[in-house]
């Protein structure tokens, strides 16, 4: 293997007599901007033209909402206890239902979540899920604190992401 | 005519004048923005009115809410007085540019300039040259090194390209023979254009223009990565908003100039030849100017977006080495053409 002197290679430095009288150039670089400016745009508008992610996108958490409108979560704890940032806290309790136990309490405290998917990735149940939902603002501390009825969602919106899962978790 | 109605007939002119050039000025901020996103493919400003085109006075109201904060070891005066002097030169020098050719209107002949005076071409060199005090001034009178070295750097600048600017000029005059801007237009007709007849010098004027204008590739008296805003480093609120506008009303005038000089000014060649009634040869004629003074406009603005800023060294090099010894080859050249072709 030959070792390559970077110091010794012939650099091109002189300028050539076209490149010295600059006009062409300046006309090189005009064509260049002007080029560009014909060229289509891809900016996306924001508010008016919103952008879809892909499945393997992670948004907020959400609790899976069954057809009959329970939530999927039997309140084992275990998104609860994975979560590295404390955000989750979930209460259990019991009902008459097939699946004796559910979330009383189930809060995702937004402000705390770093949307690393875990949750998800620890859920027996396939009952918590990221969604594509990427706009989260709030006006004040309190509102960050997502309950139940922020978190449930209706599992066929949320279809893409647990085939996702499905496939490559 | 009257004294009452050259009175009346004046003021009326340097209204128009005054409120088509703000009008101008303000759309070329917003036509700047817009050709730099478009030449870095973005979209710019497009969320005041339709495609953004109430931007300018969305501008203008934020300025002059801002705050006006004037430095504790500013000269207060001179402060104040440089943004003055740089919009008074800014709008003044407009007032001896011709957009059209002599209309008659209710039964007076009315000449398309505010003043038609015979020296028209020197009033405007004293008075862009006037403008270098605006500049200094604000750069010493800030208290700031910034400022004072943007001043330094735009009087030296602005001074050695005077110097190619009035040789480049001479050349127009050997042909003209006269200083009346509206000579030196009708000099011109037909293809008979000094940017034709005299490239070299064409070139020269507007390279000096540019430099003259503080745009870039010359826009070292305001080079941000070096000297924070130049000599506008401590301005704010109207007083920016003034060397903004005077900024930009310069570059109306370069153009202007540039029209009038070299591209015609309001002629358009052989539309004698059309048998077009009067009136209509007249509005083609104007909108000609206004054609020329906008195509210019955007060359000024895609040159900015396209070509790096000079260092300083370079721009001395080539003001005094290289522009000043080719405007004096144009007047040769042009010389030697008026003797041989007796043109």
């Amino acid at each position: 293997m030959t070792k390559v002197n970077n110091s010794l290679k012939k650099r091109k430095k002189d300028l050539t007599f076209w490149q010295k009288i600059y006009i062409p150039e300046i006309i090189k670089g005009l064509s260049l901007t002007m080029k560009n400016m014909i060229r289509p745009k891809f900016t996306m508008e924001y508010p008016e033209e919103k952008f879809i992610p892909p499945s393997s996108y992670r948004g907020r958490p959400v609790l899976v909402m069954e057809h009959n409108g329970d939530e999927r979560c039997v309140a084992c704890g275990l998104c609860s206890r994975v979560c590295p940032a404390l955000a989750i806290e979930v209460q259990a309790a019991e009902t008459d239902r097939e699946k004796e136990r559910y979330p009383e309490k189930f809060e995702i405290n937004m402000l705390r979540c770093i949307f690393c998917g875990l949750c998800e990735e620890v859920c027996p149940e396939e009952a918590i899920v990221m969604s594509k939902d990427y706009e989260l603002a709030f006006t004040n501390r309190d509102d960050a604190i997502y309950g139940k009825d922020k978190l449930l969602i209706p599992v066929d919106q949320l279809q893409d992401r647990i085939e996702f899962l499905r496939r490559y978790k | 005519m009257g004294i009452l109605e050259i009175v009346v007939i004046t003021i009326v002119k340097i209204l128009f004048i005054i409120t088509a050039m703000l009008l101008t000025v303000s759309y070329s901020v917003y036509f700047e923005r817009k050709i730099s996103a478009w030449a870095q493919n973005r979209l710019g400003p497009n969320r005041v009115g339709w495609q953004g085109i109430l931007q300018p006075f969305a501008d203008v109201f934020k300025l002059l809410l801002k705050e006006d904060i004037v430095p504790e070891r500013a000269n207060k005066y001179v402060h104040a007085i440089a943004p003055m002097i740089a919009l008074f030169v800014a709008f003044t020098t407009y007032a001896v540019i011709p957009i059209g050719p002599n209309i008659h209107l209710f039964g007076y002949e009315i000449q398309l300039v505010v003043a038609d005076i015979n020296m028209g071409i020197l009033y405007v060199l004293a008075l862009t040259s006037l403008g270098v005090y605006a500049i200094t001034f604000a750069g010493w009178s800030s208290g700031s090194k910034y400022s004072l070295l943007g001043g330094i750097r735009s009087s030296a600048q602005m001074i050695s390209y005077e110097i190619s600017m009035g040789f480049s000029i001479g050349g127009v005059l050997l042909i003209s023979e006269s200083l009346r801007p509206i000579d030196i237009v009708n000099s011109q007709a037909g293809w008979m254009w000094n940017a034709f007849i005299q490239p070299i010098g064409f070139i020269t004027f507007v390279v000096s223009a540019f430099a003259e204008t503080n745009r870039l590739p010359f826009d070292l008296p305001e080079a941000e990565p070096e000297l924070v805003g130049g000599f506008h480093t401590e301005y704010s609120s109207m007083k920016f908003a003034a060397f903004f506008l005077a900024e930009y009303a310069n570059m109306i005038i370069a153009s202007a100039l540039i029209v009038t000089l070299y591209l015609g000014g309001w002629q358009v060649p052989y539309i004698e030849t059309l048998n077009l009634p009067t009136w209509l040869i007249t509005l083609i004629q104007i909108g000609s100017f206004f054609v020329k003074m906008g195509a210019l406009l955007f060359f000024f603005i895609w040159v900015r977006w396209s070509i790096p800023r000079f260092r300083y060294d370079q721009l001395m090099n080539l003001g005094w080495k290289v522009m000043f010894p080719l405007s004096l080859v144009n007047i040769i050249w042009v010389a030697a053409l008026v003797m041989i072709f007796k043109i």
